[in-house]
Parts: structure tokens; C-alpha cells; sequence
């Protein structure tokens, strides 16, 4: 039992460190709450970042050669993300396409697709976003009703996506639709990629509870009003799209995991130089208490990831423990900002007077979104309960009968 | 990166675990429960045969000379068991106390000993029902004998010897002292979990050892208790795991409103989070290990660490499993209780969860900056 390296993973770790710190600087503050740069600044750094390191064969280093990798291990792979966070560098944008888009198109793309959209995807030149959530279908995507008819050798798109982040900076999507209502829910869909630029699409941002709206992290409606789609560019056989989805799902399950932001350390740091009453708030009996609770929790989450990473250093298959991941760091994220606004007190709500605060301020008004993203609470505890502890399916209302027979109000 | 244990070490739990099933589980709990026994010796004298006590004692005194992660791989299959036998108070406290505190005269007196069975070792702390300090101790050592009252102490019924903390000339000394001498009253004390038996043990003038330093004590008995801290959490681990297979088990095979309860979202829900704070426990623990085998300077907050977080699971495991029985949850014949009552049991066995969030935090104090995961 030991946290070290193998002579090799050591070697691979020094040559990211040592192309890290010739192109980036060392985090030394952690990012603050509220970041006033444009969208359009923040693109350009992203892009640019994103660019160096394709350059590099840093980009989407488990990749073949031919789309820009350098066919990395898991664990070169964590190595790498390990050495990078360490590094000042813009992140976000690319996640949903790098971690979700890019692995099915991977796996369902022709090579000539393949040779065309993966290494733009991975250089960060062309986005991707994730078109599958609805109005009335988000825990339950499966029950989606944007529509897709075959005309020709095309397909025609009607409908509407919801919460699609990043969709106002994307170049792509991956989307799923249903061509078959006819048929039982998960029966009657089809998934494709899609350009974002194609005529009938309108993308609105939507105003998030932070106030914004059109941000890098951002979410919009995405219209199709008769969008017409080469029938070359469906990924999978007609009526298998819940099957990619699925496929697109496990992958989004390894791309957001830990909430980033606020986190014990920045608590602890808060809590001995802050001041309450004349003392350090870590003097007071209720804030040592929670200091000890976020601590079990962030080490716990640690050392669940260390050995999910052993076993993948021995070339084993990691365990499920990496399941409980999401909730507990986005509920940690939650209870830690709310701590951290209390401590201005009677103002703690003012965002320009709380210096050192405003970090804990975005963690709060962020975690509730992250609480929801990619599987809610409640459906990761049915998850956990189904797919790692064995238990039954919850009984469905939806089985068994035609999508169009679904019940769908009281 | 290895956080993981080694396949011989693996292997050593595989077979506890066989071990522990194939001579009766959770039943042998159960019997020293019905028959209000003190411990089950049969159980006690099969371990020995097979060397566990002797796992940490060097092969110059006749042990195995493994390390602590055999330790804790065992520690959590009797937690799983609930084996109720003297092993922690023998092993975690009483052997490690010799190991590294005992002079070469008791060592080679008594670890032998312990590896045969002929003497079995126990430990005192408290003194009544505040928590102990350096300060408050009453129990006294003068010209090496010691007067006065420890209690609370489990297995003094069975053991043979003693470590305990007592107040001396120089502050607070770690003493060894042979129960069996005349001047040692031995009462038994009721408690929650009847599968462990805990005594009250009284000395007028019995004659002591010192171990380790005079009046370095206190500073002795806090690594031991962060010690045995990380090994009671593998223990919680496994209990957690246990009520946690007992609840999914049960939920599978109960009806109610003409479906299996397990498929209740309550249920479901209930039982994803004991799946979460085990984990956590585990992982925790995990890191405990490393801390308590590489004698690592971050022991004390691993150890508060693991303790706080197997403390959290086991209870967590231990009460929701009794509800999700439901009325049989409360019955005697329903093995739900004897989780119960063990997890309640070893959550103030070391110190209160409070008084341990406390040294958490205060280890967090100490500390500049944490290294993120
Ligand atoms: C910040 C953010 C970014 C997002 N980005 C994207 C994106 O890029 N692309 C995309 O396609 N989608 C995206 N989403 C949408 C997200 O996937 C859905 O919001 C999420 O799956 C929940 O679906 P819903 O909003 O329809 O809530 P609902 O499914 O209506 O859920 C409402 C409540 O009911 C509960 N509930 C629902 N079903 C069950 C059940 N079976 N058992 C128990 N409780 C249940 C939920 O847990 C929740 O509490 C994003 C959402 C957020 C907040």
C-alpha cells in the first residue's frame, strides 16, 4: 500500500509536468466565484489552450494517432488530469464534446466521419454540445418527442431540446429523436449528429438562476423547425438511438464527476482567518463540527478515487465505488458555500463587499444545477441501488404499450 | 499508486472470511448473548491456533511478524462477524502496547504468551462516565503500585493482564499490571451489547510495570487509541457491510402492497445511502491503513478520519437495517439488533464521535494546506 508511482506512470508524470510548466503557471489562488470576462474572451483562451495542447498530443491523449493522441492508458490519462489541475488553465467548454460526443462518434461514425470531425473536436477548433433533454423528458430522456421523419435520403427534425448547455457556442451536436411513436418508448428512437448552423435551428440562452445567461457555462433552448439531416449522418441502426444514448450516458458518468469549486480546504482557510465575535470562526464548537464532517467526506471521496486509480494502475477493472461521487461532492459544494456566506454575517448576501467570499457565493448558486446535471440526486441513488446493490427496477406506468398511449398529465 | 491491499493479504481476508462463516457467524454473537457468557472460548482458542494474535509480534517471539494491514484485513472479517471474542483488547491495545513500549523483559515474557494463548491482555482507560483527561485521572501509581478504579473495561473477565493509563509523579505513566494478582477486584458491569462482556476492575496496591516512559503516558495511550482506531474502523466496515447485505437481502424477499420493498424508492434510496457511507468509511479506512503501516505523522488525523467516518457508517448501516426489517427489525430473534447494539458499542468504545471530530479538527488546525485528491 503506497501513493507511489511506478518508475514508468513516474517518467509520464514528469514529462507532463515538464511540458505543463513551460506553457502554463501554477494555480496559486483557487478561481474565484464571479469571473468578468466575456464569453467571447473566455472562448478565445479556451480555443487557444485547447490548441496548444492538441499540438502537443495532450488534447484527448487516450485517442488513436491518426485523431491527434498519443493512445494513453486510463491511468496516463488520470495522470495527466492530475499534473494539469494543478496548472492555471481555462476548462469547461470542451467537456461535454470531448468526454461524450467524441467517444460515440467513435464508436458509431464512419472512418471518413471520423477523419473529418475528431481531430477539429479534439484541437478545440469545432464545439459539440449534447442535445438530448426535453421539456418534457430529462430524467426520463427516453421519453423525448422532438420528431424525425425520412424524406429521401434525409431526415426532417422537428421539436424542441432544453437545457442544452453550451449550444450558443457549439458547432455540433449529438441528438436523439423519435422516429417511431408507435412503437414502445425506447423502440422508436434514433440518434444523428448534427450541425449546428443548419437552417431551422434556433438556439435561445436561457437566464439560469445565477442571473446570466449565455456564459460558457450556460445552457439554452434549441429549436428545430424542419431541419434537415443526411441520413449518413445517423450514428447507429434506425431505432437503436436509446442504445447510443445509453453508450453516451456511461461516458458522461466518468466526464462530471467531482464538483469543482469551494471545498474543505477553502473552508478551512476561511474558517482560521475570518473573523467571529473576536475569535477565528474554527474556535466555534458548530464550525469545528462541520470541518469534521466535509473532511470525512472530501477524503473519503480522495481516497475512493486513489482506489479506483490502483486498480487501474494494476490494469484491473475499478470497482463501482466511483458511483457515489456526484452526490456527495455536489451536496459538500452546497452545505460549503452556504458556510461560507454565513460567515459575512448580517451581510453575507452582499457580493461586492465580502472579500474572499464570492468564491463561496458561486459555489452556492452553482451547486444546485450541479445537483441536477447529468442524473439527478435521486436518479444516481437509484442507480447505486439498482445497478451496484442489485435492487428491483421501480415499477413503470410506460411499459409494455405504444409511446403515443404514455399517460402524460394528472 | 496502490491504495489496495496485496493478494497475500487478500488472500489472509478470504480466508477469515471462510473462517468466520464457517464456524457459525453471526450465531456465535447470538450464543454468548442468550447464555450471558463472557466471550465465546471456543471461537477464541480456534484464532489462536491460527495465529492471529500473533500476526504483529516479531518471529523472535514466536509470532508471525506480519504488519498492520494483516491486521486490518482480519479486523474487518470480525467486524463482519461480530465475533465476540477478546481480540481487540488483546490485540489492537494490550499486544501493540508491548511492541512499542514493552523493555525486552516483558517482551520476551510475554509475547510468547500472547501467541499461545496462555495470556490474554485488556486495557483501561476511563474512570467514569466523563471523558478521560491527563488531568482527571484518579487512578494512582506510587513506588510502582497502582490504587483505584478503572471501568468499562472490556474483557478483564477473560484476560489475564492489563495496560492501563494512571496518574504518577511525573504526569501520566502506561502500566502494566497482571490481573490475576490478589489485589485486583474483577466485577462485571451490564452493558448495551451482551456479546461483549465489560468489568469494572479496582487495585489496592498491585504491583505495576512501566512501559515506555514515566509521565509520557498520555502521549503513549493517544497513539495507541489512534492506532487501534483505525483498526475498530475496519471492524465498523465490516459490520456496515454486513447490515448493509442483510438489509438488501431482506428487501428482496419481503412483500408489501404486492411488491418486493426493495423496489420502494424509500427503500431503494435508504439503502444507496448506507452503500455511500460505507464507501466513504472504506476509503477512509483505506488511507488509515496506509498512515498506521508506513507510521506515518498524518496518523492521528487519518485515524480520527477513519473513526469518525466507519463511527458515521456503522450506525448509519446498523439503524436503517432494523427499519427496513420492520417489525421483525425488532424482534430478538431478528439478527438486526446484535449490528445494533455492536455499532452503538464500539462508537464510544475509543472516545464519543465528538471527542473524536474534535482531534479531526484540531489535527486540521495544525495543518497548512491539504493536498487535494
Ligand atoms: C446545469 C445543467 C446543465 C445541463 N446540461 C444539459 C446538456 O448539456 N444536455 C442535455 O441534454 N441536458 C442537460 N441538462 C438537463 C439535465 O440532464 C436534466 O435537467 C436532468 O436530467 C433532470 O431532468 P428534468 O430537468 O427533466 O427533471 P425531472 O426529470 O422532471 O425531475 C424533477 C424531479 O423529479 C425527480 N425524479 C424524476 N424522475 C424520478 C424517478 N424516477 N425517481 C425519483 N425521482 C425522480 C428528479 O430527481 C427531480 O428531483 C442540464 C441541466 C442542468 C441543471
Amino acid at each position: 500500500m503506497d501513493f507511489n508511482d511506478t518508475p514508468e506512470q513516474a517518467k509520464f508524470r514528469a514529462k507532463c509536468r515538464e511540458w505543463l510548466e513551460a506553457n502554463a503557471e501554477l494555480k496559486e489562488n483557487k478561481s474565484g466565484g464571479h469571473s468578468d470576462s466575456t464569453l467571447e474572451d473566455h472562448l478565445k483562451v479556451a480555443k487557444a489552450w485547447q490548441q496548444k495542447k492538441y499540438e502537443a498530443g495532450w488534447a484527448m491523449l487516450h485517442w488513436p494517432k491518426e485523431y491527434g493522441g498519443i493512445e494513453a492508458s486510463p491511468i496516463e490519462r488520470i495522470i495527466w488530469g492530475q499534473e494539469e489541475a494543478k496548472f492555471n488553465v481555462p476548462g469547461g467548454i470542451f467537456e461535454i464534446g470531448l468526454g461524450m460526443c467524441g467517444p460515440v462518434m467513435m464508436q458509431y461514425a464512419t472512418e471518413e466521419q471520423k477523419d473529418r470531425y475528431l481531430a477539429p473536436m479534439a484541437e478545440g477548433k469545432e464545439i459539440w454540445c449534447q442535445l438530448f433533454s426535453e421539456p418534457a423528458a430529462g430524467s426520463d430522456v427516453a421519453g423525448l418527442r422532438s420528431k424525425a421523419e425520412r424524406d429521401g435520403d434525409d431526415w426532417i427534425i422537428n421539436g424542441q431540446k432544453v437545457w442544452t448547455s453550451g449550444a450558443h457556442y457549439s458547432d455540433y451536436g449529438i441528438l436523439v429523436v423519435r422516429h417511431d411513436p408507435d412503437v414502445a418508448k425506447h423502440k422508436g428512437l434514433t440518434f444523428f449528429f448534427v450541425d449546428m448552423k443548419s437552417p431551422g435551428i434556433t438556439v435561445k440562452p436561457i437566464k439560469q438562476i445565477t442571473g446570466q445567461a449565455g456564459t460558457g457555462a450556460g445552457f439554452n433552448e434549441v429549436y428545430f423547425d424542419d431541419v434537415r439531416i443526411p441520413d449518413s449522418q445517423r450514428l447507429g441502426e434506425i431505432g437503436d438511438g436509446w442504445k447510443v444514448a445509453i453508450t453516451t450516458l456511461m461516458n458522461e458518468r466518468l466526464a462530471v464527476g467531482d464538483a469543482k469549486g469551494s471545498d474543505i480546504e477553502e473552508a478551512l482557510i476561511l474558517s482560521k482567518t475570518k473573523d467571529d465575535a473576536g475569535e477565528a470562526m474554527i474556535k466555534n464548537d458548530s464550525v469545528r463540527e462541520k470541518l469534521a464532517d466535509w473532511f470525512c467526506e472530501a477524503n473519503g471521496l480522495k481516497y475512493t478515487k486513489f482506489r479506483t486509480i490502483s486498480a487501474l494502475s494494476k490494469g484491473e477493472a475499478p470497482g463501482p465505488e466511483a458511483s457515489i461521487t456526484k452526490i456527495v461532492s455536489a451536496n459538500k459544494l452546497q452545505e460549503i458555500g452556504n458556510f461560507g456566506i454565513d460567515s459575512g454575517d448580517m451581510a453575507g448576501m452582499l457580493i461586492d463587499e465580502n472579500d474572499g467570499v464570492s468564491s463561496f457565493q458561486g459555489a452556492w448558486l452553482g451547486a444546485p444545477g450541479l445537483r441536477i446535471a447529468g442524473g439527478t440526486d435521486e436518479i444516481l441513488r437509484n442507480v447505486i441501488a439498482e445497478r451496484v446493490l442489485g435492487l428491483p427496477q421501480d415499477p413503470r406506468a410506460d411499459k409494455g404499450i405504444a409511446f403515443k398511449d404514455i399517460p402524460t398529465k394528472a | 499508486m496502490n491504495l489496495d491491499f496485496s493478494d497475500d493479504q487478500k488472500f489472509l481476508q478470504d480466508e477469515a472470511k471462510k473462517f468466520f462463516d464457517k464456524e457459525g457467524g453471526l450465531s456465535n454473537a447470538r450464543a454468548v448473548m442468550d447464555n450471558s457468557l463472557e466471550g465465546d472460548e471456543k471461537l477464541w482458542r480456534k484464532i489462536i491456533e491460527l495465529g492471529w494474535t500473533g500476526i504483529r509480534i516479531p518471529e523472535a517471539y514466536e509470532g508471525l511478524g506480519l504488519g498492520h494491514l494483516e491486521l486490518c484485513v482480519v479486523a474487518e472479517e470480525l467486524g463482519r462477524s461480530l465475533a465476540p471474542v477478546p481480540f481487540s483488547s488483546s490485540v489492537y491495545f494490550f499486544t501493540e502496547a508491548l511492541i512499542k513500549f514493552g523493555n525486552e523483559e516483558i517482551k520476551s515474557d510475554l509475547l510468547p504468551k500472547l501467541v499461545s494463548g496462555e495470556v490474554v491482555g485488556t486495557y483501561g482507560i476511563a474512570e467514569d462516565t466523563h471523558q478521560a483527561t491527563e488531568s482527571n485521572l484518579s487512578v494512582t501509581v506510587t513506588s510502582e503500585n497502582i490504587t483505584g478504579v478503572k471501568i468499562a473495561v472490556p474483557d478483564a473477565g477473560v484476560a489475564s493482564h492489563m495496560i492501563l493509563v494512571v496518574k504518577s509523579k511525573s504526569g501520566a505513566d502506561l502500566r502494566l499490571v497482571n490481573l490475576e494478582d490478589s489485589s485486583v477486584t474483577i466485577t462485571p458491569q451490564k452493558n448495551l451489547d451482551t456479546s461483549r462482556a465489560f468489568f469494572k476492575v479496582e487495585f489496592k496496591d498491585t504491583p505495576s510495570k512501566l512501559l515506555g516512559e514515566s509521565g509520557e503516558g498520555w502521549t503513549h495511550i493517544q497513539h495507541l487509541l489512534d492506532q487501534a482506531a483505525v483498526l475498530f474502523a475496519f471492524e465498523q466496515v465490516g459490520g456496515s457491510q454486513a447490515a448493509l447485505d442483510m438489509a438488501k437481502a431482506y428487501s428482496m424477499e419481503r412483500f408489501a402492497f404486492g411488491r418486493q420493498i426493495g423496489s420502494y424508492q424509500a427503500i431503494k434510496h435508504k439503502l444507496a445511502d448506507m452503500y455511500i457511507a460505507l464507501t466513504l468509511a472504506k476509503s477512509n479506512c483505506y488511507y488509515g491503513a496506509w498512515a498506521l503501516s508506513s507510521e506515518s505523522a498524518e496518523l492521528p488525523l487519518a485515524a480520527a478520519t477513519a473513526r469518525v467516518s466507519a463511527t458515521k457508517a456503522f450506525q448509519l448501516c446498523s439503524k436503517e437495517n432494523i427499519q427496513t426489517h420492520g417489525g421483525n427489525g425488532f424482534t430478538w430473534e431478528y439478527d438486526c439488533h446484535l449490528f445494533y447494539k455492536r455499532s452503538k458499542v464500539l462508537s464510544v468504545l475509543l472516545g464519543s464521535e465528538a471527542s473524536w471530530k474534535e482531534k479531526l479538527v484540531s489535527n486540521l488546525e495544525k495543518t497548512n494546506t491539504l493536498a487535494k485528491g
